[in-house]
């Protein structure tokens, strides 16, 4: 068994999910890649949601696959952080929302 | 900080300026081991091994590896250092198979070939041959390295030469990186003087393409979005025009097989070359339909196998002896690096070709 709970080399293997359930694996990978096709969005702003999204979810599988991707489609650095702190935004205020939550509770039992 | 090269490998005496050592590279560890298949036994399963040479449309010319640039990835190993320059008597060879080829196309590469003293010489006798399209692979910085360059925009129109031009992104820090500091800026300055007596205009028969390849250990992008991309950017933020971009896969030889090892990059970049495998790029890997001519006259079946010093497999081995019976129908002289050339859309010296 690894060491440790990710490796790199794993990323390469992911196609490999499709051998112990063909049908579903298939489905999965047909929908991914229409997901990523160009459509009302470019490839290139989908693979920036990714890469932001690939933060939240602290997927380091997703952050390698799409920074490379990012770098091949010409994407800058400087867009590369501006998209993750925009993931970043929206989790710091998806927490902080909820505050509203406990001050709503506080008034209620101690108002 | 950007760290750039100053010196050739030759220079510096590098292992991996020796083409025996990078060959060796190339066929030891994960390829010998059996972890990725060789490039020989990947084309075999889709029975295009070996690959053969079609009829002759491109003949390059490389007419020396000196360089004003040092750029990080060249697989030239290019630079002010380096002292292989062809001589007129070669060129002289060069045009009598220009004349008698049936070549539609002749591709004048370097080095900055700007920089070989019978540079203009050669153009002009070739220009007069007629070729239909008959290209200059030009650094652009070269047109502002000296005054005695200056006029290399208009000495091009000239001769109707179609301009090729290296440009690695639109933007300053990515293009310094890989090319060397105030690159860019000298860059956006030949484009516009490029684009001042027409060259790249929509309507102009004074054809300007760039090429775009990877600044890293990554694969470029699709080549039509890229070309957006980099039209919009010139546009908006120049006032730049040019017709095409070709987007060209760094192959893993020279500086930027030297740029994979230090980085630790190697293994993963083979294995991008060898996932992105398209059999149907190998049907028009430029090899088939391209000959390279070293600066000393000798035959090779593209650039890089010229640099990995890989003869053509035929008798006639020198421009002195072409012979385009001979020559077509040649099985094509192959090892790992030819997987850049297959990865994805492919790339040639014009781009994708699937």
């Amino acid at each position: 068994m690894s060491k440790t709970y990710y490796d790199p080399a794993d990323l390469r293997k992911f196609g490999k999910i499709t051998e112990w359930s063909e049908e579903l694996g298939n489905k999965f990978f047909e929908y991914y890649g229409k997901v990523f096709e160009e459509g009302a969005l470019s490839a290139r702003e989908k693979s920036l949601i990714a890469l932001a999204v690939a933060h939240t979810e602290q997927c380091p599988y997703c952050i390698d696959a799409y920074t490379k991707d990012g770098l091949q489609r010409g994407v800058t650095k400087e867009e590369m952080m501006e998209a993750i702190h925009v993931g970043a935004a929206i989790k710091s205020g998806a927490t902080l929302v909820h505050g509203v939550q406990m001050m709503n509770k506080v008034n209620k039992l101690d108002g | 900080m950007t760290k750039l090269k100053t010196q050739s490998l030759h220079k510096k005496g590098s292992d991996l300026a020796q083409s025996n050592r990078q060959l060796e590279i190339l066929s030891n560890g994960i390829f010998q081991n059996g972890e990725l298949p060789t490039f020989k036994d990947k084309i075999s399963e889709t029975s295009q091994f070996p690959l053969k040479a079609k009829k002759l449309e491109i003949l390059q010319i490389n007419v020396g590896y000196m360089c004003n640039q040092v750029c990080e990835h060249c697989h030239v190993d290019a630079g002010p250092d380096r002292k292989e320059i062809m001589t007129r008597e070669t060129m002289q060879q060069c045009l009598e198979v220009i004349k008698n080829s049936g070549a539609h196309t002749l591709d004048l590469t370097g080095g900055a070939p700007e920089m070989n003293p019978d540079f203009r010489w050669f153009v002009e006798e070739a220009a007069k041959v007629g070729i239909k399209d008959f290209i200059v692979r030009s650094n652009l910085t070269i047109i502002r390295a000296n005054k005695k360059y200056y006029d290399l925009p208009e000495f091009f129109k000239k001769h109707n030469v179609h301009v090729v031009s290296s440009m690695p992104h639109w933007t300053r820090g990515k293009t310094d990186k890989q090319r060397g500091d105030g690159v860019f800026d000298k860059s956006i300055k030949a484009l516009q003087e490029l684009n001042a007596v027409g060259y790249g205009m929509p309507d102009s028969n004074l054809r300007l393409d760039l090429v775009y390849n990877p600044s890293g250990a990554f694969l470029p992008g699709d080549q039509m979005a890229m070309e957006k991309d980099f039209k919009k950017a010139l546009m908006e933020d120049f006032a730049i025009q040019f017709h095409n971009l070709f987007a060209i896969t760094n192959l893993p030889i020279s500086r930027f097989l030297d740029y994979l090892i230090a980085s630790e990059n190697y293994e993963d970049y083979m294995y991008q070359l060898v996932d992105a495998y398209n059999p149907a790029a190998v049907a028009n890997v430029m090899c088939t339909n391209t000959l390279s001519v070293s600066w000393d006259g000798y035959l090779y079946d593209c650039d890089f196998n010229q640099m990995l010093e890989l003869p053509v497999n035929s008798k006639a081995k020198h421009i002195s002896e072409f012979n385009e019976e001979l020559l077509e129908g040649r099985n094509i002289v192959i090892s790992q690096h030819c997987y850049g050339c297959t990865a994805g859309a492919g790339s040639s010296c014009q781009g994708v070709v699937a």
